[in-house]
């Protein structure tokens, strides 16, 4: 019937203390545990669930990255994916990685395989740029709903509860289309052993993001990575007055 | 009798994978011993139906703990991207 394309990222594993590297250029990655970003646990989650209903015939992961991304692309076929694709991209070329060359990578690989769904994580744990999913369907000229809280499927095309700010938004889009997953869309499955161990056996193709003609040239450079300031320490007044002429002080009153 | 064997040995596997990630000082060694003790307090049960009430207790405690995981990555998760 349909096939979902879904898109998934090696990052530094949420329960890290992230630590910038003495030479400013960012964070320290050598030796730190990586997994798959949490909000692509929940796209591919979604997608392997649309499969089990019969709303979708193939699950097809990609990662663009180093060859490490190989790992999460075999977590997202434990979960339940069917193949995987691996669009290699290393060294300064990766650090410097922007969601425009992701987008445009994606696009490329959604018309080759014919997908007729893009689900993506809303962003990334590491640089929260939140902006993939939406370049994405801009590329494809598709619709897009992002944010999804619910994703239902109606004769014609597919019913989004999207997640927006002080409340939840009904829209309706055709198909194919683009969406990203908020957290509260479902609760992504433990992979389990015999499971990793089935995953490696199904197929993992190898690309090059020149291969699929899209220029990974970095577009920005990074001067300067630095830690957020520290907390300031608070102080406690002795009385209501002492308070007041502290706000005066600040310009708060 | 064989059959029941394998599944306890799945479930002993299982429970020692899961282990891997359990939070705390010393978690996964602290977890992962309690599962084999609790496995060995139990390694001369020959009772069929003891054995399965056993493997039941055990699949949920999986239950839990896999419960516990994506709670506690739900929860911080949570914490990091909203303001309120």
């Amino acid at each position: 019937m349909s096939r979902i394309l879904v898109g998934v990222k090696r990052v530094v594993d949420y329960a890290v203390k992230v630590r910038v590297n003495p030479e400013k250029t960012g964070v320290v990655t050598q030796g730190v545990k990586h997994s798959m970003n949490p909000f692509d646990e929940i796209a591919v989650e979604e997608a392997v669930k649309m499969k089990e209903k019969k709303l979708a015939s193939e699950v097809i992961a990609v990662s663009i990255g180093p060859s490490q991304s190989q790992e999460v692309i075999r977590t997202a076929l434990a979960m339940g994916a069917d193949r995987g694709i691996h669009v290699e991209v290393s060294g300064k070329e990766y650090d410097l990685l922007q969601p425009i060359h992701v987008s445009k990578i994606l696009a490329k690989l959604a018309l080759e395989e014919k997908a007729d769904l893009v689900i993506l994580g809303k962003q990334a744990i590491d640089d929260d740029c939140n902006q993939t999913a939406q370049m994405t369907a801009a590329v494809l000229d598709w619709p897009q709903g992002t944010f999804c809280n619910k994703i239902e499927k109606t004769d014609a095309g597919l019913t989004i509860t999207r997640e927006i700010d002080g409340g939840l938004e009904t829209i309706k889009t055709k198909v194919p289309a683009v969406l990203s997953a908020d957290l509260r869309l479902n609760t992504p499955r433990y992979a389990t052993l015999p499971n990793i161990m089935k995953a490696k056996k199904k197929p993992l193709k190898k690309v090059g993001a020149s291969d699929l003609g899209v220029d990974t040239n970095p577009r920005i450079d990074i001067i300067s990575v630095e830690d957020p300031p520290v907390r300031q320490a608070g102080a406690i007044v002795p009385d209501v007055d002492a308070l007041v002429s502290k706000l005066k002080e600040g310009g708060h009153c | 009798m064989s059959e029941l064997r394998s599944k306890v040995i799945q479930l002993y596997k299982h429970l020692q994978f899961l282990g891997r990630e359990y939070p705390g000082v010393n978690g996964p060694q602290k977890f992962r011993q309690q599962v084999r003790d609790a496995f060995l307090k139990n390694k001369d049960e020959t009772d069929p139906n003891k054995i399965k009430a056993l493997l039941a207790q055990g699949r949920y405690v999986a239950k839990e703990v896999e419960a516990l995981y994506s709670l506690k990555k739900y929860r911080s998760i949570k914490q990091r991207y909203s303001q309120e």
